[in-house]
């Protein structure tokens, strides 16, 4: 998953070239038999689950779906869920363009070892994500005494659910952008600095111009698991209600108190948000590719 | 630390320092935090716990049910993989967009939802319980959880390898009298398998770890449908932290050993189709 590197050589293959020439082309009923069992499971396994959330978001009527939607806890998970991502995002994204600059534009020893540790999070367990900032800043916890000595609450509060969304978050903008950066390579930069401008002058007017959708790719698909994160944020948020649950924490409440209608009502944002996050990365995987195909041919 | 070679590029040591100080911060010392936890268990209160009846039994619908699932993503991810780039058909550019949909739907939606499709009254599960098949509340549902997950991990690996593919090669076999099967078994296979293979233990990595779209179809009967997440949290909530410490460092071993094996089976399916980066 090279992610946006991969994506760029998506759309160039044109089927019918495939079933055009006799080399390529299966039998008629292989053909079929093919298509039928992969778009069956593909209507199994992933459309019919999004209609589900829809379906029963909207069986008891548009009034029970609107006073799901307006109920004051649900609100305050909806408030918390944007003002999380509001601040993971932008951390990550620092952090992403810094690392990619780093190890895009310099050698050094360990790079590829770097590399590894940079998607380490994603290889862990959002349980596990949860628990090591429990042992971390938990009332048990290596700094918990010190902490509750001076009055900070982590565990069981905003920060500590800040906390478990950045780390499952971690290397979404990062390895977007470091495969993208290394295939630009340097030449870019290099001219700039002889031209005599400065660090960041090349930032802005050369590196950002050509990473532009590499960055937007990452971010959106950051966004989309800071706002949906359960398994991290369940482990040290603590459940308490108007105050450190989020969209996805509250959608549980709800469905384990057997109010299916408002929690499926609630899974309906969240499931807008995502079918969202997939046009918008269809539309910047088809303008990469067009910016792509218009520098090999202008 | 310096640049092996020196650039003429300015920032070499604000951004790996900004890098170094925020991976230690979020992700290094807090890991690091679990293995030193375990110190304070003796090695055979440590195997005690680990090895438990209950835990060994989660061990086995986890890892059983991640392989079972990652084994159906690999077949139906390549075939949809196939159908994809090889065949037109109605809908194919919202198939392909919708393929990510288990990475952008929160995990907890994608186990409602699944739940309410294959409960005993669900559109799925009204049709299935007249045939003796249980899906909902039983480690079937696990799998069915697990699938969904993984699905997205083997067709994307797969996918940009297809693209590439050369039909030069198929063209080649063909007018060497090959069968098209032939042609599939000999020639697009053996370039395809290394993308399959990481796509697979992708796939089975993610399931492993897995928590919110499992935890409310499986049921989570004890020794029955317990998944190794779960037994994390059970341990939590009942305040016993060095026992869910002992499970994570299970669990946390386990994935560096696989995270480990896909970058071997990366650089392969780089080495295997000449892209190299």
């Amino acid at each position: 998953m090279a992610g946006l590197v991969t994506a760029l050589h998506w759309i160039g293959g044109n089927a019918s070239r495939y079933e055009t020439d006799a080399a390529t082309r299966e039998p008629a009923w292989i053909r079929w038999t093919v298509l039928g069992l992969s778009l069956m499971f593909f209507a199994v396994f992933l459309l019919l689950p999004l209609v589900a959330v829809f379906y029963e978001a909207l069986r008891k009527g548009l009034q029970s779906y609107w006073m799901a939607l307006s109920d004051p806890d649900a609100l305050s998970a909806i408030r918390l869920t944007l003002l999380t991502a509001a601040i993971a995002v932008p951390l990550n994204l620092l952090f992403g363009v810094a690392a990619a600059w780093a190890i895009a534009k310099f050698d050094f020893r360990g790079k590829h070892f770097l590399i590894t540790l940079i998607d380490l999070p994603f290889s862990v367990s959002p349980v596990i994500a949860g628990l090591i900032y429990v042992l971390m800043f938990g009332a048990q916890g290596w700094l918990g005494p010190w902490l509750a000595e001076h009055g900070v609450k982590i565990i069981f509060a905003v920060p500590g659910i800040v906390l478990a969304t950045v780390f499952v978050t971690f290397p979404f903008v990062a390895r977007e952008l470091i495969p993208l950066m290394q295939a630009q390579g340097r030449e870019e930069e290099e001219a700039a600095v002889v031209l005599g401008a400065s660090g960041w002058q090349i930032f802005w007017k050369v590196t950002l111009p050509n990473m532009k959708w590499g960055l937007i790719y990452g971010v959106i698909l950051c966004n989309a698991r800071a706002m949906g994160e359960f398994g991290a944020v369940s482990v040290v948020s603590g459940h308490i209600r108007g105050e450190t649950n989020t969209m996805p924490l509250h959608v549980e409440i709800l469905y384990n108190e057997y109010q299916f209608a408002a929690a499926f009502a609630v899974a309906s944002l969240l499931a807008l948000l995502a079918m969202v996050t997939l046009v918008v990365k269809s539309w910047v995987e088809w303008r990469a590719e067009r910016d792509a195909l218009r520098e090999t041919n202008p | 630390m310096k640049p092996k070679q020196s650039s003429v590029l300015p920032g070499f040591g604000l951004t790996l320092g900004v890098t170094l100080v925020y991976l230690s911060v979020i992700v290094l010392i807090p890991l690091a935090a679990v293995f030193l936890k375990t110190t304070s268990l003796s090695f055979s209160q440590f195997w005690d716990i680990a090895t438990a009846p209950r835990v060994l039994a989660s061990y086995r619908l986890s890892f059983g049910a991640s392989l079972l699932a990652a084994a159906i993503n690999a077949v139906f991810g390549l075939m949809l993989a196939w159908a994809l780039v090889r065949y037109t058909f109605p809908g194919k550019q919202m198939v392909d967009a919708l393929i990510d949909l288990p990475f952008a739907l929160p995990t907890a939606v994608a186990g409602i939802a699944l739940t309410a499709l294959y409960a005993k009254n669900g559109l799925l599960g009204q049709y299935l319980d007249p045939l003796g098949v249980q899906v909902a509340f039983q480690p079937l549902g696990v799998l069915v959880a697990l699938t969904f997950i993984g699905l997205p991990f083997v067709v994307r690996t797969v996918q940009p390898i297809l693209e590439d593919l050369d039909t030069e090669l198929e063209e080649a076999a063909a007018s060497l009298g090959a069968q098209r099967w032939q042609t599939f078994r000999m020639v697009v296979l053996p370039i395809v398998f290394p993308a399959l293979l990481t796509g697979f233990a992708l796939a089975f990595a993610r399931a492993v770890g897995e928590y919110g779209s499992v935890i409310f179809i499986a049921g989570n009967v004890p020794m029955v449908s317990e998944i190794t997440p779960l037994m994390i949290i059970t341990k939590l909530e009942q305040y016993d932290y060095p026992g869910a410490t002992a499970i994570a460092v299970v669990m946390l071993t386990f994935s560096f050993v696989l995270l480990l094996a896909i970058n071997g089976l990366q650089a392969w399916t780089a080495k295997r189709t000449g892209r190299e980066h």
